[in-house]
Order: structure tokens, then C-alpha cells, then sequence
């Protein structure tokens, strides 16, 4: 009796499970295979799964209705440049706060932690007007400047370099080793997991950006590939669903594959931020 | 020997001085110059025209029926979208919870991917399912046997729509927060709970939800502010549409950026105090929690 009910349980919840995934990935699906299919096709009522023929040539049409080797050029050029100018910025920054004791130490790491909490969706306007008046609004630097302080990761770095024992640092500094290399050849090399973390956090949350390239750029030269897809809409028309959608995938896949590699990464990576 | 030991004190300035000017720069600054523009009426085109009116935006702003639409949208879109995700959350965490299956590690992979994915492809994918004439949603319906809904296009439906689009795109990433605080739960107070013939439900009620309340606590905040924030959605899928129904404060801001600088600015300044003060909350709560552990 008892293990015919937990069959039965089990049943249930196996049930219960695959329709939540249904639910969570079915949406891709559709976006692939809506790329893949004619423009009749989209407009099927009840609507089919799967093209008669895939239309390969969607893709060319999507990539060819605006500059988009510009603006695939442009979200990576901005988010590898976040990356590298936010790991030589916050990398000190950590060490100094973790590792040494100085006077206002504490009144600096609160405006650390308040650079959390105000939000981008306000300050842009200012901003803007500050990077106008410096002569930068038609080059790529607005999209990365602003971002060039990680408080996140000088946050989450810093407790990192706090668990690493002083006494190594220490007779390194006995071996006439300068504090560059230090941070080189010991900070670095021993938290590679905390800047594989934040590394992992600052790709997918500015390859994704569309809120600051949308309120930051007024010319197709500097704009992302988020904001093009964006685009797509007016350019291509609302009901031309199926080249949207190959514009959709091409955004997708490049975050996709880096899931699909590291998944057990970025969930830590993301969780881990949420928990500290 | 002088010089080594003022360069020794130098030094963790220097270190910290690059994040230092970013901060500065990029954040500080730009909230007094925010206050500043709140002020003022701004002339985008000619700086040297803009004129020192001061509160007048405020009184603008604070007689404006957009202003308040936006508002009340706001509110509604972050009490529904928080109090949906929370119980949708703890709901999965629950379901996954249970073992340590290839399925589950799958499942929750798949519930995450949303989550990493731009907002921009998952709101262009949510539009064509709910496209009113031939989309996958209305199709769902009609073969249940249930009445088909305009979605985005009808002011009546526009908000939960643009609600239910956020809830699936963040749900993953609590679910799996809250998950992990309840695999954190030690399994010794559970078996004394089964030793004492407590139920399910009333296990779930003292136990469980007790012991998962600082993580529940700090996903509500966070998903409190993130909400007030909306934007990118409303922007792609409604643009503020039908009839300003799912205007949010931050698209009022956007909307008014460049025609009226000031008043979006005292808009901004009005958000941030918001914000601010959720922040606030937040921190006094946290601290009263470490005080009384």
C-alpha cells in the first residue's frame, strides 16, 4: 500500500517537473524554430511546431537589414573592455581593503558599498550630459567608463583576499617582492573561483545590457547588438516574425554556449551573489 | 628611509584611487548634479539658457495625473510581480528540493536559463506567444476551452502580461536562492520533527519557512527595489501602451529625458528617495537579525 502511494507521488512529481520545463525552455524552442520557418508560416492558426523547410536564409536577411557586424563588433569590444579595465580597477582596490590599514579605510568602503545602491536608471541622465560635455557620446567609452568600479567585485574580492593568511604576504615581502607582484603572483593566482565569478557576472549582465546603450547612444556606429535586435522591430516590420527572431538567436547562442559549458559556474556565480 | 615610509602610507590611497575617481565620478557626482538639474528648466541646445526655476518641477510633477498613473503602475507591477515570484519560487525550490536526482540538476539549469538570457530576446519571443490573432498562448487556450485574451494589446490585460513575462524571467534565479538556503537547513532538525509526528504542513510552517526567512527576507528587498526599477520590458513590449496602462516610473523618466530634462531629473530624484528608503529597511532589519542570532 505504501509503495503503490509513493509510485504515485513520484508519478506526480515527475509530471509536475517536466511541465515546468516545458514551460521554462518551450519559449526557445519557439524562437528557433519561428526563425527557421516563411513568413506564412508565422502566421498559421493553429500554429505548427517545426517549418516544412528550414529557411537558413532568414539569418542573412536579419543580418543584413542593418550594420550588424557594427553592432556585433561593438557588444564585444564593450564587454571585453568591462571586463579587463574592471578586473585592473578592482584588483588593487581589494587588495588595499582587504590587506592594509589606513586612515578612512571604512568612510571609503561605504561609498564602495553605496555605489550598490544607487541606480543607473537615475544617474544616466546626468551622466550623459557630463560624457557630452568630455566629447566621448560618439565612441564606445559611455557604454564602458561608467562601469569601470565593480562594487560587486571589489565586495566580493575583498573577502576573498581577506581569507588569504598574511603571513604569506608577509615573507614575500621578506623576499624583497614589491606589492605588484604580490597581487600577481599571490592575490591573483589564489582567488581565481571569486574573479572567474565576477568575470562570468560582468559578461552576461552587459552582453545583455539594453537599458544604458539604449539611453547612451545616439548613432547606429556605437550601438550594441541588443539595441539593433531591438531594432529589428521597426526596421523589418512588427509581423515579421520569423526574421526577429534569427536576429533573436544570434543574440542568444553566443550566452547560450557559454551556459551550456559553465552552467554550474554562472548558477554559483549568480546564487552565490545572492546569498554572500 | 623617509621616503620609503611616506610611500608605505601612500600606497593603499594609490591602490584604491582608480575605483575611487570611477565611483566619483560615475556615482556620487552625478546625484548631486541630478539634484542640480532638478531645479532647473534645462535647455538641452543651449546650455546658457537654462534657467534656475526652483521647486517648480516638483509642483509639476506632483500635479501631473501621468506622473501618478505611473506611479500606481509601478506600485502594482512591484507588489504583484513580488508577491507572484516569492510564492512561485518557494514552490519550485520545494519541488526540486527533494533529491538530488540527473534530473532535477537538469531541472534547475532549465529554470535558470531565462534568467542569463537578454531581456530584449525574451521579450520579443513573449510577444510573438502572445500575439492575439495566431500566437502559441491564445492556441493553449482555445484547446482548453478557455476564452482567448488580447494580452498586450488591451489596456485591461497589458500590465499582468508585462508581470507574468518578469515573473518567468527571474523566478529561476530565486528558486534557486531560496533552495539553497533550504539544502542549509540541518536534516537533524527535521528528524526530530518527524520523531515528534508533526505533519507535512506543519512542519513546512514552524521549521522550514522560520529557518529560510533571512534568505525570503532578502530576496523580498531585492526583488522590491529591482522591480521599482522596471523598464526594459515595458519599453520593448508596450512602450508605455495602451493608453499609458503600464507607464512605469523609470519609462516616465525615459520619456521625458530629452523634451524635459528637469522634470525627468526630479522624477529621478523622487525614485532614488524610494529607493533609498527600501534600502534603508533593508539594513535596519539585517542588522536587528545579526544583533538577535
Amino acid at each position: 500500500m505504501n509503495s503503490k502511494w509513493r509510485y504515485g507521488v513520484t508519478g506526480i512529481s515527475v509530471a509536475l517537473k517536466s511541465v515546468v520545463l516545458l514551460i521554462f525552455l518551450f519559449p526557445f524552442v519557439w524562437m528557433i524554430t519561428t526563425s527557421l520557418k516563411t513568413f506564412p508560416e508565422t502566421m498559421i492558426f493553429p500554429p505548427k511546431l517545426l517549418p516544412a523547410l528550414p529557411q537558413w536564409s532568414n539569418f542573412v536577411t536579419a543580418m543584413q537589414s542593418g550594420p550588424f557586424l557594427t553592432y556585433t563588433k561593438n557588444s564585444i569590444i564593450v564587454t571585453l573592455s568591462i571586463i579587463v579595465i574592471q578586473m585592473l580597477v578592482m584588483i588593487p582596490a581589494a587588495y588595499a581593503f582587504a590587506k592594509y590599514k589606513f586612515r578612512g579605510q571604512h568612510f571609503f568602503f561605504a561609498l564602495v558599498l553605496l555605489a550598490f545602491m544607487i541606480p543607473g536608471q537615475v544617474t544616466f541622465i546626468p551622466i550623459y550630459l557630463m560624457l557630452a560635455d568630455w566629447g566621448l557620446v560618439h565612441t564606445l567609452w559611455p557604454q564602458i567608463l561608467p562601469f569601470a568600479a565593480n562594487a560587486f567585485g571589489i565586495f566580493l574580492l575583498r573577502q576573498y583576499f581577506m581569507q588569504v593568511p598574511s603571513e604569506i604576504i608577509e615573507s614575500a615581502r621578506l623576499d624583497n617582492a614589491n606589492e605588484f607582484t604580490i597581487m600577481r603572483k599571490i592575490m591573483v593566482p589564489m582567488s581565481i573561483p571569486a574573479l572567474a565569478t565576477i568575470g562570468l557576472f560582468s559578461f552576461v549582465s552587459h552582453w545583455n545590457d539594453y537599458f544604458w546603450p539604449l539611453v547612451m547612444t545616439d548613432s547606429t556606429g556605437v550601438r550594441p547588438l541588443t539595441i539593433g535586435i531591438a531594432m529589428l522591430r521597426e526596421t523589418e516590420g512588427i509581423s515579421n516574425w520569423h526574421i526577429i527572431m534569427a536576429g533573436n538567436v544570434v543574440l542568444v547562442v553566443p550566452i547560450l554556449l557559454v551556459y551550456l559549458f559553465c552552467s554550474k559556474q554562472i548558477v554559483k556565480a549568480f546564487v552565490y551573489s545572492g546569498i554572500k | 628611509m623617509n621616503n620609503t615610509t611616506r610611500w608605505d602610507t601612500l600606497r593603499p590611497y594609490v591602490m584604491i584611487l582608480p575605483a575611487m575617481l570611477a565611483i566619483l565620478c560615475f556615482v556620487i557626482y552625478p546625484v548631486f548634479y541630478l539634484l542640480k538639474l532638478s531645479f532647473y528648466r534645462y535647455n538641452l541646445l543651449n546650455k546658457a539658457k537654462s534657467k534656475f526655476i526652483g521647486l517648480d518641477n516638483y509642483k509639476q510633477l506632483f500635479s501631473k495625473d501621468e506622473f501618478y498613473v505611473a506611479l500606481n503602475n509601478t506600485l502594482i507591477y512591484t507588489v504583484t510581480v513580488v508577491l507572484l515570484t516569492i510564492v512561485i519560487a518557494l514552490l519550485l525550490a520545494l519541488l526540486i528540493n527533494r533529491k538530488k536526482t540527473r534530473f532535477n540538476a537538469f531541472l534547475q539549469a532549465g529554470i535558470f536559463t531565462p534568467h542569463i538570457i537578454s531581456i530584449v530576446s525574451i521579450a520579443l519571443v513573449w510577444m510573438l506567444l502572445m500575439e492575439p490573432n495566431f500566437g502559441i498562448l491564445n492556441y493553449v487556450l482555445k484547446t482548453f476551452g478557455l476564452p482567448t485574451s488580447k494580452w498586450l494589446q488591451s489596456s485591461s490585460t497589458s500590465m499582468l502580461s508585462v508581470i507574468l513575462v518578469s515573473v518567468w524571467h527571474n523566478v529561476g534565479y530565486y528558486a534557486l536562492i531560496l533552495l539553497a538556503a533550504l539544502q542549509s537547513v540541518p536534516p537533524t532538525i527535521y528528524e526530530a520533527a518527524a520523531l515528534d509526528n508533526a505533519s507535512r504542513f506543519k512542519t513546512f510552517y514552524k521549521i522550514t519557512l522560520p529557518m529560510i526567512s533571512p534568505q525570503l527576507f532578502f530576496v523580498l528587498i531585492i526583488m522590491t527595489i529591482g522591480s521599482f526599477k522596471v523598464f526594459d520590458t515595458v519599453r520593448i513590449m508596450t512602450g508605455g501602451g495602451p493608453n499609458n496602462s503600464t507607464s512605469t516610473l523609470v519609462y516616465h523618466i525615459y520619456e521625458y529625458r530629452s523634451n524635459n530634462l528637469g522634470y525627468a531629473s526630479a522624477t529621478g530624484i523622487i525614485l532614488m528617495v524610494i529607493i533609498a528608503i527600501l534600502t534603508f529597511v533593508y539594513f535596519r532589519v539585517l542588522a536587528n537579525k545579526v544583533h538577535y542570532q
